[in-house]
C-alpha cells in the first residue's frame, strides 16, 4: 500500500475507534476540534522543520506530491489519526474510572 | 550537535507545553497511569506503521541529524520518542482547552444519584 492509502486507512480507523469501538464520539465535541486545531498549527511548524531540512524524505511514488509547509499532505492525515486515537483512548480511560 | 536536530524539535514540544500543566492545571503528567495507558495503543499502532513504511521505502531518515540509535527493524529511536511526545502534547492541548472552556467531553464523573 502507498503512504496515501495507509493515511486514509489510518484516519478511517481512528474515527471507527472513536465512534464504534470506544464510543467516545470526540468528533462531536468542540473541545476536541479546538485541541486538534492547536496541534495542527504546531504540527505544520515542527513537521515543516523536519521535512524542510530533509531530516525525513519521502518516496515520490508513495505520495500524491501535494505539499503543505514542505510536508506531504499525507502527514496531516497521519497526524490526525494519531491525535484522534490518543484522545479517544484518554477519554475512554477516564470514563472507565482511570483517574490517576 | 546536528545529530540532535530531531530530538531537539521534540524537546521544544515538551518544553513549550509543560507550562500548561502548571498554569492551567491540566494534570496530565499528574495522572501518569492514565497518560501511559493512553500512549500504549498509539505507540503500538504507529511503530508498526513506521516499520512498514521504512520497509516499503515510503520514507527515509537523515541519520546524521538524528541520534543515530537504530532499534530492530531499522527504526530510529527518535521516531519512538516522537510517538510518545506528540500524543502527550495532544493530550495537554486537549486538557488545556477543557480547562479554559469547561465543555463536557464525556468522561466526567456521574452526578450522585438522587440529587
Amino acid at each position: 500500500m502507498s503512504y496515501t492509502e495507509l493515511a486514509l486507512l489510518g484516519v478511517t480507523g481512528a474515527v471507527v475507534v472513536d465512534t464504534v469501538l470506544l464510543r467516545t464520539w470526540l468528533i462531536r465535541r468542540r473541545t476536541y476540534w479546538i485541541a486538534y486545531g492547536i496541534v495542527l498549527f504546531f504540527q505544520l511548524l515542527t513537521n515543516g522543520i523536519l521535512t524542510g531540512f530533509d531530516i525525513v524524505r519521502y518516496d515520490p511514488a508513495a505520495i500524491l506530491g501535494w505539499r503543505i509547509a514542505f510536508a506531504p499532505v499525507e502527514d496531516l492525515l497521519f497526524g490526525y489519526a494519531m491525535v484522534t486515537l490518543t484522545l479517544s483512548t484518554w477519554v475512554w480511560l477516564g470514563r472507565k474510572g482511570v483517574r490517576t | 550537535m546536528s545529530h540532535l536536530a530531531y530530538v531537539g524539535v521534540l524537546a521544544a514540544c515538551l518544553v513549550g507545553t509543560a507550562p500548561l500543566e502548571i498554569l492551567l492545571r491540566t494534570r496530565v503528567y499528574a495522572r501518569w497511569h492514565r497518560l501511559l495507558l493512553s500512549l500504549a495503543p498509539t505507540l503500538v499502532v504507529f511503530v508498526a506503521w513506521d516499520l512498514y513504511a521504512i520497509h516499503a521505502g515510503h520514507w527515509t531518515y537523515d541519520l546524521h541529524r538524528m541520534t543515530g540509535v537504530l532499534l530492530p527493524g531499522r527504526l530510529p529511536l527518535d521516531e519512538v520518542l516522537f510517538f510518545l511526545v506528540t500524543p502527550t502534547c495532544a493530550i495537554l492541548a486537549f486538557e488545556a482547552v477543557r480547562a479554559v472552556k469547561r465543555w463536557p467531553v464525556g468522561d466526567e464523573p456521574r452526578e450522585p444519584a438522587g440529587r
